[in-house]
């Protein structure tokens, strides 16, 4: 094995760069003549756009263009789309209201933008667009996707009537019904999964370019994807020609899956561009962040769980109302559907489930995928259920998972996915072994005497990552296929050139993809680089999210240096005259098993290129490509234990213990993996007691709108985590692999909520557990769950 | 419009700039010294922490003329040519970093946070004195790990100097 291959706490390539101030983020960039833009948003939830007055601010000091939407729509601009169709259970498609890159009639949402400012500098832009006098009139909000659905409420979209964007099902609601009216017990829970802003710290920006001498575009912008930006750019909003646009994603500075959808802005700055003439670039400031970035969960759910006289679930039974805020975002319509619904066997053996989804239009920010997608918000239901159910039955919580866990593999759930492979007992015992679960009544007994209510809170989630098998998606509706690219391009001598069609944003990439081709080539990591994020350079890409980049993403590349290697050894035992099935590559070197005849990887690598001396028919060079479209998803899954200390005089809850054991197949760099596992964490610790998205319910303004008004995890706020692996390869793909990005994000919430619970007796509690929600839970005295098993 | 001169990683630098114009503004516009970001507009995030006059300071807080006959130090000055700052090669050691915008502000803060503490440091104060720099990918665990070990290495090597 190379000493920086798989499996090596290697330090990362990257890092250099982003330690020393050298890394290039879309706001570092500058090209000559550039201009800058500011947006001219909506203070108001819900209003009629009438004229807009643009004359004080084209006298502006600096002040070169001042856009409108009317203008955008009049050159044929076409609407944001949403890229997965969802059918409700009638067989109707869903009701899709137009979207356009700045509103020429109508607003939804405060911050969407209706005009644009373009100025020398962003200080004069920003002023310029401060005096655009827009006529405005104000109509009725509505925030609440309950009340969005009532006869009388105000209405978004003439295309989606009652505001009802479709109502899906998935499963068999007879049979579960069925099994509910003869269950032993049944548990059943109201379960908020509060709004989330993903709060990616460099802010979303775009630079766009237009030479006219070629007609050809250039956008640098924060994206997760920019193939798929281009795509969306060029086939569906009309802005530029897809073999004339090139769209850059350098380094981003964070993404957590707000930065995979294309928004208003790009498509404004692009279309200004040509339309200008002039380099315009916008980046956006934490404010507009937090109005107009997509946010992430917002469901409102009931759900009811069935068991048998021997504690194992007969049914479960799932309705959520999914608040899609004012537009339908790129990916939104998959997120509560089939990325939560089919989730929702968790890890357990659970014969019949229905799942009944309404996706609802509100005059809120769109809300779309953030970490996890759909996962976190299944997790939470399925474990905050079995907690529930645990306390309701008199069975201790790990017992009753493990009544239920699913032992045999490949598994097929009733809601679509088939587990390939898992050892759930294998996580759950090294969590609570990690936690000594077992001595927590001491702990609690010690904590008393202090005076403080100690608990403790356990979650088996299980995910779907590594999307995705592009007919599986194409099924359920996706407009894309989900492989990966990837090229492996060996220079003459014998350096490796990697181009990917996967993007890194922080997930360290040119490391762990440099590791794997160490390990397979047998050379050091320095003499490999990573190439992404640029459609001029890389053929085409689906980006990164869902934990792709790994399982999808690696493959593709490991299926490239397969026909590498094919093409060197043939021409190695061409060179050594020996049979191609005996030549090994190993420590850089190609050699023939068992004798010392034997060519250095270099000599075989310029052999190819100065093609003195091929077989017979083989073209020069050593350049190969891959596109791997995946057999099945990965299911990464594992077991998290949170332990919590409350101030029952202040309701302030610390988090004492959090340990989490992960089973993510094959690891290839367990420094980095342990790193995503922690910002996973801290995520899920945000959502589960501090962050919450707050609009006020009457005016459709968003309270929450800065980090003044929006807690973000500190540093003070959590522990250090105790995390390990443990390991079931994955089948599916030929790394074993099953991706690490989002299993914090989806575990922590029911374990923090569940020990929050715990110690304070009292099941009825929201996230984000504030200190004020969780002292009035303390004074509402005891649970109705506690009181019905009593 | 008001001419400002201060001393910049070791350079001075002189320059007219609007009166509004803050120092992390100055620093990345005019002086193309892109490696202090903004994160937010409310002085919350701490990605534009710098050190003036030795001391961490948020430079979206200040106004570049406040600022003039300062001496700032920002993260590209913090090397000593090619050999890194310890709190740097720290921050790569222990993977104190993943996307890397929040990474200058926090090395700045965290170099500051030693020096006022002379290594004399614990996981508890690193944590409660990081409250002004927020880290979106890392849950802190490893940020903390990295300023701890740099806080010894760099105790330690106070000790030696002054032996």
């Amino acid at each position: 094995m190379a000493q920086d291959g798989i499996g090596a706490r290697v330090a990362r390539k990257e890092d250099k760069r982003f330690i020393t101030g050298k890394g290039r983020y879309v706001d570092d960039m500058r090209v000559a003549g550039m201009k800058h833009v500011a947006f001219v948003r909506s203070p108001y939830a819900h209003a009629k756009v009438g004229g807009i007055d643009t004359e004080q601010a084209r006298n502006m000091p600096g002040v070169l263009a001042v856009l409108t939407g009317s203008e955008l729509v009049a050159d044929g601009i076409g609407n944001l789309i949403c890229g997965w169709m969802v059918h409700s259970k009638d067989g109707t498609p869903m009701n899709m209201g137009a979207w356009p890159a700045l509103a020429p009639d109508v607003v939804r949402f405060v911050g969407q933008a209706v005009a644009m400012v373009i100025a020398e500098t962003r200080g004069e832009a920003r002023d310029a667009a401060d005096v655009v006098a827009v006529e405005w009139e104000e109509l009725p909000t509505i925030t609440d996707p309950a009340k969005a659905l009532t006869d009388g409420a105000p209405q978004l979209h003439p295309e989606a009537k009652g505001n009802l964007i479709y109502d899906w099902e998935i499963g068999d609601k007879a049979a579960a019904d069925k099994a509910l009216s003869e269950a032993a017990h049944v548990t059943r829970m109201e379960i908020v999964n509060n709004r989330l802003v993903p709060n990616a710290m460099e802010p979303r920006a775009a630079l766009a370019q237009y030479d006219a001498a070629d007609d050809h575009f250039t956008l640098w912008t924060t994206s997760q994807n920019p193939h798929v930006a281009r795509l969306v750019l060029s086939a569906f909003y009309n802005v530029a020609p897809e073999h004339k646009l090139r769209v850059i994603a350098p380094d981003v500075g964070g993404g957590f899956g707000s930065k995979i959808f294309i928004y208003p802005e790009e498509v404004a700055c692009l279309w200004a561009a040509r339309k200008t003439g002039l380099a315009v670039k916008w980046t956006g400031d934490r404010s507009e962040a937090f109005l107009t970035d997509a946010h992430g969960r917002d469901h409102v759910t009931v759900a009811e769980m069935a068991f048998d006289a021997n504690n194992r679930i007969t049914a479960f039974k799932v309705d959520t109302i999914a608040n899609f805020g004012a537009y339908m975002s790129l990916f939104s319509s998959s997120v509560p559907t089939y990325l939560y619904a089919t989730l929702l066997s968790g890890q357990y053996d659970i014969p019949t489930i229905h799942c009944n989804v309404r996706g609802v239009y509100t005059n809120t920010a769109p809300v779309d995928a953030y970490r996890g997608a759909g996962r976190p918000e299944a997790t939470y239901v399925v474990e905050r259920m079995m907690e529930t159910a645990a306390r309701e039955l008199g069975v201790a919580p790990p017992e009753l998972r493990r009544t239920n866990f699913i032992r045999e593999f490949p598994h097929q759930t009733p809601v679509i996915m088939n587990y390939d492979a898992g050892d759930y007992e294998a996580s759950l015992s090294a969590a609570l072994s990690a936690s000594d679960y077992a001595g927590f009544g001491e702990r609690k007994a010690e904590a008393a005497r202090r005076g403080k209510l100690r608990g403790i809170g356990l979650s088996c989630y299980i995910e779907a990552c590594g999307i995705a098998p592009s007919q599986a998606v194409g099924s359920l509706g996706a407009g894309v296929g989900l492989w990966e690219s990837a090229e492996v391009r060996v220079n003459p001598v014998g350096t490796i050139e990697v181009l990917t069609g996967s993007h890194s944003h922080g997930q360290g990439h040119e490391t762990t993809f440099a590791q794997l081709v160490a390990e397979r080539l047998g050379v050091p990591i320095d003499n490999v680089s990573i190439v992404h994020g640029d459609t001029d350079k890389v053929q085409f890409g689906m980006g990164t999210y869902g934990s792709r980049s790994g399982a999808v993403g690696m493959s593709a590349i490991s299926k490239a240096i397969d026909k590498v290697e094919a093409k060197a050894k043939k021409l190695a035992a061409h060179l050594l005259e020996a049979a191609e099935g005996d030549i090994e590559i190993a420590d850089g070197e190609v050699r023939v098993a068992g004798t010392d005849k034997k060519l250095g990887w270099h000599e075989v690598c310029l052999a190819a290129y100065t093609a003195h001396n091929l077989p017979e028919g083989m073209e020069p060079g050593l350049k190969e490509g891959s596109f791997y479209d995946p057999a099945n998803f990965t299911f990464p899954a594992g077991a998290y234990v949170c332990e919590v200390e409350v101030d029952p005089d202040t309701g302030h809850t610390e988090i004492i213990q959090f340990v989490a054991a992960d089973d993510f197949g094959r690891v290839i760099n367990p420094m980095i993996v342990e790193g995503q596992v922690h910002g996973g964490i801290a995520q899920g610790v945000g959502q589960a007691i501090l962050e919450g998205c707050v609009y006020d319910p009457e005016s459709g303004q968003l309270i929450t709108a800065s980090y003044n008004d929006y807690a973000m995890p500190r540093a003070h706020d959590l522990p250090s985590f105790k995390v390990s692996t443990t390991e079931t390869i994955c089948p599916s793909n030929p790394i074993g692999m099953k991706g690490c990005g989002e299993a914090g994000a989806i575990g922590t919430p029911p374990a923090v909520i569940n020990a929050i619970t715990d110690a304070i007796d009292n099941n009825d509690l929201a996230m984000p557990a504030t200190p004020e929600k969780v002292w009035r839970a303390l004074r509402a005295g005891a649970t109705p769950m506690r009181q019905a098993a009593e | 419009m008001v001419t400002v001169t201060m001393t910049v990683n070791g350079r001075q630098v002189s320059k007219e700039v609007e009166d509004r114009r803050l120092l992390v503004d100055f620093l990345r516009e005019d002086l193309e010294l892109t490696g202090t970001h903004v994160g937010c507009d409310t002085s919350q995030c701490g990605a534009c922490v710098v050190h003036l006059d030795g001391k961490a300071i948020k430079s979206c807080t200040i106004l570049a003329a406040q600022a003039d006959g300062t001496s700032i130090t920002t993260i590209e000055g913090l090397a000593n040519g090619a050999e890194l700052h310890p709190l740097q090669a720290a921050f790569k050691e222990h993977h104190g970093l993943q996307c890397g915008y929040c990474t200058p502000g926090m090395i700045m803060s965290g170099v500051d946070i030693i020096r006022r503490h002379e290594g004399q440091l614990d996981e508890d104060t690193v944590r409660h004195e990081l409250e002004g720099n927020i880290c979106r990918c890392t849950g802190y665990h490893n940020i903390v790990k990295a300023i701890l070990a740099a806080a010894q290495e760099m105790h330690g090597e106070v000790r030696q100097a002054a032996e």
